[in-house]
């Protein structure tokens, strides 16, 4: 049993099946990459995953719970985060209240009350943010507004709120689309470094083969909705209709 | 101090004495000259309204400043807290404590109810349905509710009415424990007369709790889940955060603020009428708040108080008070002059109202406040770690 278990889930928008029956098994403490073509559902399968989308058919079970039914933040609260394709942070804040967010929301759950003593007063928080920022090498912009931040580093930081809360799954969208090779490069090296430092399973889509193939264990294909074929990196490269469907656009 | 940081407490400092000695600041003429007839605004009625419109929109603003939910029927609890006030007087007697305690419950019970059905939309929608409760809470209040709200009458206590804690030496107008709300204590000095109010003074105590309290949400971790809301909500619910809940609380705690600021308004006159919900009284709300500075800490108050002071003090020259200024012009450039203000002044102040919001909304969209800032930031060049820090926090 892995620690993700998606069985025969199924989307159809109109007349378009964007998923068509996906089975995927998620190993705990891997990172399982998902690739597949533009349009391959990719996007999709990870709105199931978080609940921002209601699958036709099919069920997703995540560390022996379902996940289907439960809203959004339920499903981060136990244990799912989720890096998006275009990053969502909260880009009137400062990159210091960014993180501050999901400390709280780690410490105290969904909903707490606290109208009275000041952020200030929360050293643990504090710590923690603080922490998570010196991570991503981005405490010297901790003052600055998210809004002014650079695409690469708007990224690194919704990574750093996802990290801070400590997720059993990271769900990472393209985490280094629209980044320059030498960002690229950087946030290889931070992802490798997350998964040697704590027990954490991601779970990548990527179009970037280079990023595919320097962190991921296992690989699933997706082509039009439905999965293609699921194996290694190595047996994935010389895989023939791998190479058919997806990669013989794309350089390997 | 007083668990503020030193920046607001300067700042509460400031609204303190600016509260506490407004009798004094606000009469900066001689009570009998012709500019201390027309511009002092250091009468009781008046500076009442400064501070109690201060405390609607400060809770206003922890609303929309805070979540960006612009409520466009804020104007309901206004008049909810103003009935159950009035309704605490006839029942019981005129001492304002029952009435004020009861006047925030009320309201931030209607603000429950409200803010439960409004808040599942977000956007104009929401605006729209707090609009539609607020009117429909006029309407009803002209006719289903006629036996609570005496109907176009207005509610006012009667001779009548049980009064069943009224003693037979107890004051028959508003009090707070004996202390009537409108008796005053005038202090002649060399042509000013500053004249301190019991009714203002309790009021002014509100607006400065009210103020305090505002600060510490703005800056508390709640505080900061409201200013994320505005900021990005499905962050916030892939964070793990329920937002209803936050943003229901944003609401009731903002109603219970108009509650309170009905109540003060029945304490400093034991009547109140249904016109109180109408819609442009809500507008009013949303204008002040705009021209203060939408989520900064005094913009509400400041905004409050410079409608109220124009619809007191522009609304009250007239071309007869124009010529006696410009008496000592010549005859023609007198009447030149007086013809251009004239559309300006008297029935004409809603003309400059509303020039005055257009400047600020295109020229300082974040308020008086922003202007303030400006002003500030030209005279004295801080140094840069300065700003910067000064970007983390919302404005003052
Ligand atoms: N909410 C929606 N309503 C209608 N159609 C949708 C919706 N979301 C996705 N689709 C369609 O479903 C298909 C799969 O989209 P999805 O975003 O999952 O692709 P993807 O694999 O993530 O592609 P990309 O690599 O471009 O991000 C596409 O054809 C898309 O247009
Ligand atoms: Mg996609």
């Amino acid at each position: 049993m892995g620690i993700l278990e998606v069985k025969g889930v199924n989307k159809r928008f109109g007349g378009l099946q964007a998923l068509g029956d996906v089975n995927l098994s998620v190993q705990e403490n891997t990172v399982h990459a998902i690739i597949g073509p533009n349009g391959a559902g990719k996007s999709t399968l990870l709105n199931v995953l978080v609940g921002k989308l209601i699958p036709d058919s099919g069920s997703v079970m995540f560390d022996g719970q379902s996940v289907l039914g439960r809203k959004p933040h339920e499903i981060n609260q136990i244990g799912i985060s989720r890096v998006f394709q275009t990053p969502e942070i909260f880009a009137d804040l400062t990159v210091f209240e960014n993180v501050l967010i999901p400390c709280f929301a780690k410490r105290d759950g969904s909903f707490k009350m606290q109208a009275i003593g000041a952020v200030t007063g929360h050293s643990d928080i504090h710590t923690t943010a603080e922490a998570i920022l010196d991570d991503v090498n981005m405490l010297d912009k901790r003052h600055m507004t998210a809004a002014s931040l650079s695409r690469g580093d708007k990224r690194r930081l919704e990574m750093a709120m996802c990290l801070v809360q400590e997720p059993k799954l990271l769900l990472l969208d393209e985490p280094t689309a629209g980044m320059a090779r030498a960002d690229t490069n950087n946030t290889i090296d931070l992802l490798k470094e997350i998964k040697e430092k704590r027990d954490i399973t991601m779970c990548i889509i990527e179009h970037d083969m280079h990023v595919v193939f320097s962190l991921s264990e296992r690989i699933t294909v997706l082509a039009q909705g439905m999965p293609l074929v699921e194996d290694t990196p190595e047996n994935i490269k010389g895989h023939p209709k791998v190479r058919e469907a997806y990669l013989g656009e794309a350089q390997v | 101090m007083l668990g503020l940081n030193s920046r607001d407490f300067k700042l509460f400092i400031v609204v303190c004495i600016m509260a506490l000695a407004a009798p004094i600041l606000l009469n900066p003429f001689p009570t009998a000259s012709a500019l201390g007839e027309s511009f002092n605004a250091g009468y009781p009625a008046l500076m009442q309204r400064f501070v109690i419109f201060g405390i609607l929109v400060i809770g206003f603003n922890i609303l929309f400043g805070l979540t960006g939910y612009l409520s466009f029927g804020h104007a309901a609890f206004l008049g909810v807290g103003s009935y159950a006030a009035v309704w605490m007087f006839k029942l019981l007697s005129y001492n304002v404590v029952p009435a004020i305690i009861l006047s925030v419950i009320v309201a931030g019970l209607f603000a429950v109810v409200i803010g439960y059905v409004s808040l599942r939309r977000s956007g104009i929608y929401f605006s729209i349905l707090t609009l539609a409760f607020a009117q429909m809470s006029y309407q009803l209040a002209y006719s289903v509710f006629t036996p609570l709200t005496n109907g176009e009458t207005g509610l006012q206590v009667y001779n009548d009415d049980p009064q069943i804690l009224m003693g037979a030496n107890s004051p028959a107008s508003p009090h707070l424990f004996g202390l009537e709300m409108n008796s005053q204590y005038t202090l002649d000095i060399s042509g000013w007369s500053f004249v301190f109010q019991n009714g203002y003074y309790l009021s002014a105590i509100f607006l400065i709790l009210g103020f305090y309290l505002s600060i510490r949400i703005f800056r508390s971790p709640t505080g900061l889940m409201l200013r994320a809301i505005k900021s990005n909500q499905t962050r916030m619910s892939y964070t793990g955060i329920n937002t209803k809940p936050y943003m229901l609380a944003a609401f009731v705690i903002s109603g219970m603020y108009a509650g309170l600021a009905g109540g003060l308004l029945a304490a400093m006159d034991p009547l109140t009428g249904a016109e109180r919900m109408f819609w442009t009284a809500s507008g009013e709300i949303v204008v002040m708040a705009i021209l203060g500075g939408v989520g900064t800490l005094v913009g509400p108050v400041l905004g409050a108080g410079i409608i109220k002071y124009l619809e007191n003090i522009v609304s009250k020259i007239n071309d007869g008070i124009l010529h006696q200024w410009f008496a000592f012009m010549p005859d023609f450039l007198d009447n030149a002059l007086v013809s251009i203000i004239h559309p300006f002044i008297g029935k004409g102040w809603h003309l400059t109202l509303g020039l005055l919001f257009m400047a600020v909304v295109i020229f300082l969209p974040g308020g008086l406040v922003q202007g303030g800032q400006k002003i500030g930031g030209f005279f004295r060049r801080k140094k840069t770690d300065d700003a910067a820090d000064g970007a983390k926090t919302p404005a003052e």
